[in-house]
């Protein structure tokens, strides 16, 4: 069994492989994984809010996708990954449940998935796949081993980006 | 820290608290008035927590469990969701049903009902129970319902919190009918600008 490391939200783990980074029960929030294939080096981020500028200062950048994915790519890159070569897939950012007049809250899914591929673009990091919206919960994990990047529901099956 | 939460008093906690006690009395009450069952209540838990941990007051994020979320409007906004692991919803529909214990393996879409009806009479008589008390007027939402991992519901609730501060206060009961084997939770979560209307109308400033 490869080692398990658990990420809770707002929060972000690196490691290098083998090794599997996982985070249970997304909902709204956004499971970003980054991933450098040549020295199996990677991370995985679970944002709950698109952007830290419009909201009270926190003391957790990894709460935010503008401030926690310049952070993971940091810490990557200080391990040993190469900027160049780091690959990104993303999944979550789901609207959990459906009112009629849904707040700009509501909605905050859709918008963390967005700030989350704005993000990645800005830090000129290649988005690979992505498994977002829906109404539904998501566990996502990332394998350090071959980059696989594995999305879990309850009755929407599995899936592997 | 920039979280006013982490700078409450024990008084305040313990008005709180007492406010949590009244309302999920209240509910209590109703509940066990539905079912025509015994509804044992614990006291209820003031805790302010990283929010990151909240879903580990309910069994862990991937727990599956059935929500029945409603947001509070009126003088101190917040939400209130009802949570109740699968098997727990699953007997309380079977009692609401008049079906035998162990009948109902899927929500079907009059269960579905059912249970956020359950959830808004519960969000009633606690809100109803905290207008006496505190004569703030306060309206639940239309209630909405899903199943899914406690993780995924909980955000529902968290990010909001989330845009303030990095801790949660959540006010929680755990109900009990024992025999048949039903448990809940129930948490109301009142938005952060919200505490001090609260905590003033009991006269804790």
């Amino acid at each position: 069994m490869p080692e398990l490391i658990r990420v809770g939200m707002a929060d972000y783990k690196v490691s290098r492989g083998p090794g599997i980074i996982i985070s249970y029960g997304l909902g709204s929030c956004i499971g970003i994984s980054m991933y450098d294939p040549q020295t199996k080096i990677g991370g995985l981020l679970h944002i709950m809010l698109p952007d830290s500028t419009q909201s009270k200062a926190s003391e957790n950048p990894a709460k935010f996708a503008d401030t926690g994915l310049p952070l993971m790519l940091k810490d990557i890159v200080q391990l040993g990954a190469l900027q160049s070569r780091v690959v990104a897939k993303i999944a979550g950012g789901s609207q959990m449940f459906a009112f009629a007049n849904a707040t700009d809250i509501m909605r905050v899914g859709a918008r963390n998935a967005e700030a989350a591929k704005n993000i990645l673009k800005k830090l000129n990091i290649r988005l690979l796949a992505e498994d977002t919206g829906g109404t539904y919960g998501r566990t996502v994990q990332i394998d350090l081993d071959t980059g696989v990047y594995r999305v879990k529901t309850i009755d929407k099956g599995e899936k592997e980006l | 820290m920039s979280d006013e939460v982490l700078e409450l008093s024990a008084t305040q906690m313990d008005a709180l608290k007492e406010i949590g006690n009244v309302g999920a009395g209240n509910s209590a009450t109703a509940l066990s008035q539905i079912i025509d069952r015994k509804i044992e209540m614990n006291v209820p838990e003031v805790s302010i927590v990283p929010l990151g941990d909240v879903p580990d007051l309910v069994g862990g994020p991937d727990a599956m469990v059935v929500g029945v979320f409603l947001r509070v409007y009126g003088e101190a906004p917040g939400n209130i969701l009802f949570l109740l692991p699968k098997e727990s919803a699953f007997y309380l529909v079977d009692t609401l049903m008049g079906k035998s214990h162990g009948d109902t393996k899927n929500l079907d879409f009059m269960d579905e009902s059912a249970l956020m009806e359950i959830g808004n009479i519960l969000a009633g008589a606690y809100l109803n129970a905290l207008f006496n008390f505190t004569k703030l007027t306060l309206l639940p939402s239309i209630p909405a319902l899903a199943v899914d991992m406690a993780g995924a519901i909980l955000s529902v609730v968290l990010v909001q919190l989330g845009q303030m501060g990095d801790h949660a206060l959540v006010i929680e009961t755990e109900f009990l009918a024992e025999e048949d084997g039903i448990r809940g939770h129930f948490f109301l979560v009142p938005d952060p600008g919200s505490l001090d209307t609260i905590l003033s109308a009991v006269g804790v400033e």
